[in-house]
Formats: C-alpha cells, structure tokens, sequence
C-alpha cells in the first residue's frame, strides 16, 4: 500500500522455485526493515476473513498467495 | 596618494577578510538553495481516484462478502474485538461483548453491539514516513484494510499503539449512534432478502 498508490507490486515468485524464494526473502527482509507491517488475508475458522500478521518469512503460509506490506500503525490525533 | 589608498584598502579587505568571507559564502549557499530545482510533486485527483479504485480492489478481495458490502453500502466497517471471537467460539450462545467501527481516516471506535454504548475512540494512523507521492495518507480503503488486518491480525498491538480517547473526541457520538441504527437497519434487509429469521432491537436512532 502507497499513498497516492493504492496496491503495488513488489515482488512475485513461486516459493518452490529456489531463485524465487531467494528474492521473496529478500524483498521481505527489504520491507520489514523499512518499518512496514506485513499481513495475510485468510480464512480461518468458521470461515470468518482475517488477517495474520507475519514477522518472520518462515511465519508465512506456504500456501498464502499474497503478502500485504503496509505502513506501521502509529498513535493519530 | 591612489596608491597609497589602494594599498590601505587591500590592507582593510585582508584584515576583514575574516569576517567577510564566511557571510559571503553563507549567502551564496542561500541563493543557490533558493535557485535548485527539488522535486515538488502536485496534487493530482485522478491518480488519486486510480489509487482509491486499486485500494478498493484490495479491500474487497481480503474482506468477507458481508464486510465489503458493509463498506460498499454504510462506509465502514464493523470487526468484533478479538475476546468477542474467542468467547463466540467457546460458547456460540454467548453475544460477543464488544466491537469496533472502522471508518476511513477516523479513529477506531469501540462500542457495546447488545447496548450500542459507546466505550472508547483509539487514533491510530498508517503513515508512510518515505511518503514520496505527495500525501502521506493512504487511500481511504488503504486505511480501512489496514485498521482491518491490524485488528484482526494482532488487536492488542494496535491498540496499545493507538491514542485513546472518550468517545466524542473527532467522531460525533450522534453520527455515530445513527450508523449504529443504519446498521441494525442494514443487517434486517440482508435477513430479510436472504429469508433468515427476523430479530428485533431496542436501537433509537435519535
């Protein structure tokens, strides 16, 4: 998520493919150190919508299509 | 006696040049300042109307069909606090004890859904500290989804994160007792177009 943005992509890969995973890491470690959150949508139980919120790449499903990077909450006004 | 003149003020210069040189140099640097281009970046509504239809498209896919059709009819979001699912799952008889509006930009606002009493506002923002295109705010439904995966994702981080307030503080406890109301009128005509039973509730909207 970007101001002014909306969705952009970061990176794409199949986490099977060796030199995708490698980069998805990277790109991973890449947005966490510049302090954004990363989430999965998913569903959990009873079929209710949720989000996880990831730390770590190895926290990921291996199944999650997607990884949401978004800016850190801070306390607003 | 030129000469003489000449030679005292090259006498004067060399002496002031002390003082002279470094304002002389100051005042360079800000002229140069003033004349270098920096990237100024101007408000354009149509790729901020791009970025709320892309913000969108996100919203939709993460949420449930319920939420996005909450969000799409009323304009916000309603997230049951994280001891309300785990008591639900416990004990399905149970009514869940409290939830959360999400609005677009506007703090979070926790309420009592049996007695629609208001508890507490929690600011919270999502602001993008590199904020190279201009506005450091998301787009609306950027907000939204993110105040909906932080929620449901950790609730006790972003809330411990956020300001809290009493209820009143930015969002109009009347407004907000209306949405209340539009929502109980909402979730009626979703039971009743899809033939469920019929509930009834003590919500006054004034």
């Amino acid at each position: 998520m970007k101001p002014g943005h909306g969705e952009v992509l970061i990176a794409e890969g199949d986490v099977d493919v060796a030199e995708d995973e490698r980069l998805l890491i990277e790109e991973f470690r890449r947005q966490l150190d510049a302090g954004l959150w990363a989430a999965v949508p998913m569903t959990g139980g009873r079929g209710k919508r949720e989000a996880r919120m990831i730390r770590s790449f190895e926290d990921i499903p291996r199944d999650a299509e997607r990884v949401i990077f978004f800016p850190r909450a801070a306390g607003g006004r | 006696m030129l000469l003489a003149l000449a030679a005292t003020a090259l006498v004067a210069l060399a002496l002031l040049s002390d003082l002279i040189l470094p304002r002389l140099a100051a005042a360079w640097a800000r002229h140069r300042a003033r004349r270098r281009r920096t990237p100024s970046v101007v408000y354009d509504p149509g790729r901020e109307l791009r970025a709320e239809q892309r913000a969108r498209a996100l919203l939709r896919s993460c949420v449930n069909e319920e939420e996005w059709a909450m969000y799409r009819d009323l304009g916000f979001i309603r997230v049951w606090g994280a001891q309300a699912r785990r008591s639900a799952d416990l004990d399905r008889s149970k009514d869940p004890p409290y939830a959360y509006l999400i609005y677009p930009h506007r703090p979070l606002l926790a309420y009592v859904p049996q007695t629609n009493r208001l508890l507490n506002e929690y600011c919270v923002a999502f602001p993008d500290q590199s904020a190279p295109y201009g506005s450091e705010l998301l787009p609306d439904s950027d907000d939204v989804l993110a105040k909906w995966m932080a929620l449901t994702g950790d609730e006790r981080r972003v809330i411990s994160t956020a300001n809290m307030h009493l209820p009143g503080r930015q969002l109009d406890p009347a407004q907000v007792t209306r949405d209340l109301w539009r929502l109980t009128q909402w979730e009626r005509a979703r039971l009743r177009n899809a033939g469920g039973p019929q509930f009834s509730t003590n919500i006054d909207p004034s």
